[in-house]
């Protein structure tokens, strides 16, 4: 049986080494998880991890600077595929962070900052343990529980322009999309990598999921 | 439902060994840092701090290995602090599996450095330990200013304008530790730590002298923190990490169970 080849993109951005861990402590002995900056790589794999961490200006340039950008967008639209966090929210199409940035536009909609005026209250970064709502059944949750709760950091959150593509829904101050699907991408605000038991089922269930 | 408010237990860390004696009646190697946060993680911890308090380079290194170890064993937030100076004591910590690195005497030497390092790695793996220590007297307004060296060096800096100022310049977490209550398990600094969690945004850890479980649960409803650290009472097997969220939850705080 062929080897499956799972690349985690790297462009210099992240904690490429938790997800890397996460997915290889998961991976069965057939799967190889390789992290990677070339675009033959990412071309040649099976699935793809897109994790990130950071500003999405930096994260945008970095993309660039590597040349990514042209890759990503493609493995986006052809294989199983995970953004995580900042690999989510620049595959929208704008974010407001850094005074607006255009993104990879691989899901039309934008990200934006928790709403500070309406609940003065809040704690900005959303940092911890908060559920997800599962919105619909898909592979990538499977065995795990509704409303479990997984790691969260960030300030802004993603507002897909189809309410179709949310896959899983969080609240803090305010209901915001905490994952979304579309055919075969999935992608999460949280940090499966750093999300105990329920993360790494997570991680399981990407790396048997043939992205339908 | 929404946010759960955290426990997060502390190691000190000496050449790559956990000290300060962890006792778990059912632990093979109490120093191995990968057993006792296994156990941890196993237990409920939302986080787990490790503060390095080696001196020399070699042993620095490893620290890294240390942090290597468990980041591939252990899947919940690692924080490491102690001895952060560099850009590129930051980078080694991020690359070898830490998730946030805790700054506290670099940020005081140079408040800039805290600015530096956030738009460097983004604000959400810095945390700002501020270590404070009363010094109004009775009668006169609550006044706290920072510490270092253990809390026998003072600064003169202010503490509450120090934890505006820290998130002003991008800190994405603020670690705050009464120098007075530390290891007197007395319970936290609860006026120290509402007077600084009610003065920014950003979440706030509560640490110093915890000593019972009602403790915990205080530094949140009284305290306003998000989150609380404690290292005895979990450390000598006092109570487990399982325990102390269900007596928070019996308090009517959210905790992940």
């Amino acid at each position: 049986m062929d080897q499956k080849l799972v690349a985690v993109v790297d462009y210099g951005m992240g904690n490429l080494r938790s997800v890397s861990k996460a997915a290889e402590h998961m991976a069965d002995s057939n799967t190889r998880i390789v992290v990677t900056s070339h675009p033959d790589e990412i071309e040649a794999a099976d699935a793809i991890i897109f994790p990130g961490q950071g500003a999405a200006k930096a994260c945008m340039k970095a993309l660039l600077d590597t040349g990514m950008i042209h890759p990503i967008q493609k493995a986006a639209k052809e294989k199983p595929f995970l953004g995580i966090c900042m690999g989510l929210q620049v595959l929208m199409s704008h974010s407001d962070e850094n005074e607006g940035i255009e993104c990879l536009n691989v899901i039309k909609g934008n990200v934006s900052h928790f709403d500070l005026d309406s609940t003065p209250e809040l704690k900005v970064p959303h940092m911890g343990w908060n559920q997800i709502h599962q919105s619909n059944e898909h592979p990538l949750w499977h065995q795990i529980p509704q409303d479990s709760r997984f790691y969260f950091v960030h300030s802004y959150f993603v507002e897909p322009d189809d309410a179709h593509l949310i896959a899983g829904e969080t609240t803090h101050g305010q209901t915001f999309a905490s994952a979304l699907s579309s055919n075969n991408l999935f992608a999460i605000q949280a940090h499966p990598e750093k999300s105990a038991e329920h993360g790494l089922q997570l991680f399981k269930n990407f790396l048997q999921w043939n992205g339908k | 439902m929404s946010l759960a408010k955290r426990i997060i237990p502390c190691l000190d860390v000496d050449d790559g060994r956990v000290v300060k004696g962890v006792q778990f009646v059912d632990i093979r190697d109490a120093g191995d840092p990968v057993e006792v946060a296994k156990r941890y993680d196993q237990q409920g911890a939302d986080e787990i701090t490790f503060l390095d308090i080696t001196a020399t380079a070699h042993e620095r290194d490893t620290t890294v290995h240390m942090v290597e170890e468990v980041a591939s064993q252990v899947f919940i937030p690692l924080t490491v602090g102690g001895g952060i100076r560099s850009v590129e004591d930051i980078r080694t910590m991020l690359n070898a599996g830490a998730d946030k690195v805790a700054i506290n005497s670099a940020a005081i030497f140079n408040p800039g450095f805290v600015k530096e390092v956030c738009n460097a790695f983004g604000s959400q793996c810095i945390v700002v330990a501020i270590d404070a220590k009363k010094v109004s007297t009775d009668g006169e307004p609550d006044k706290w200013e920072i510490f270092t060296h253990g809390g026998r060096k003072e600064t003169g800096i202010d503490a509450i304008e120090w934890a505006i100022k820290m998130e002003s310049l991008g800190a994405g977490e603020l670690l705050v530790t009464s120098m007075d209550r530390d290891g007197t398990k007395s319970g936290f600094d609860i006026e120290l730590t509402r007077t600084i969690a009610d003065s920014v945004k950003i979440p706030v850890i509560a640490s110093g002298g915890v000593g019972e479980l009602s403790h915990l649960s205080k530094g949140i409803t009284d305290g306003h923190a998000e989150a609380v650290l404690a290292a005895s009472i979990f450390h000598f097997g006092e109570h487990t990490i399982e325990e102390a969220k269900t007596a928070m939850q019996q308090d009517g705080i959210e905790v992940r169970l």
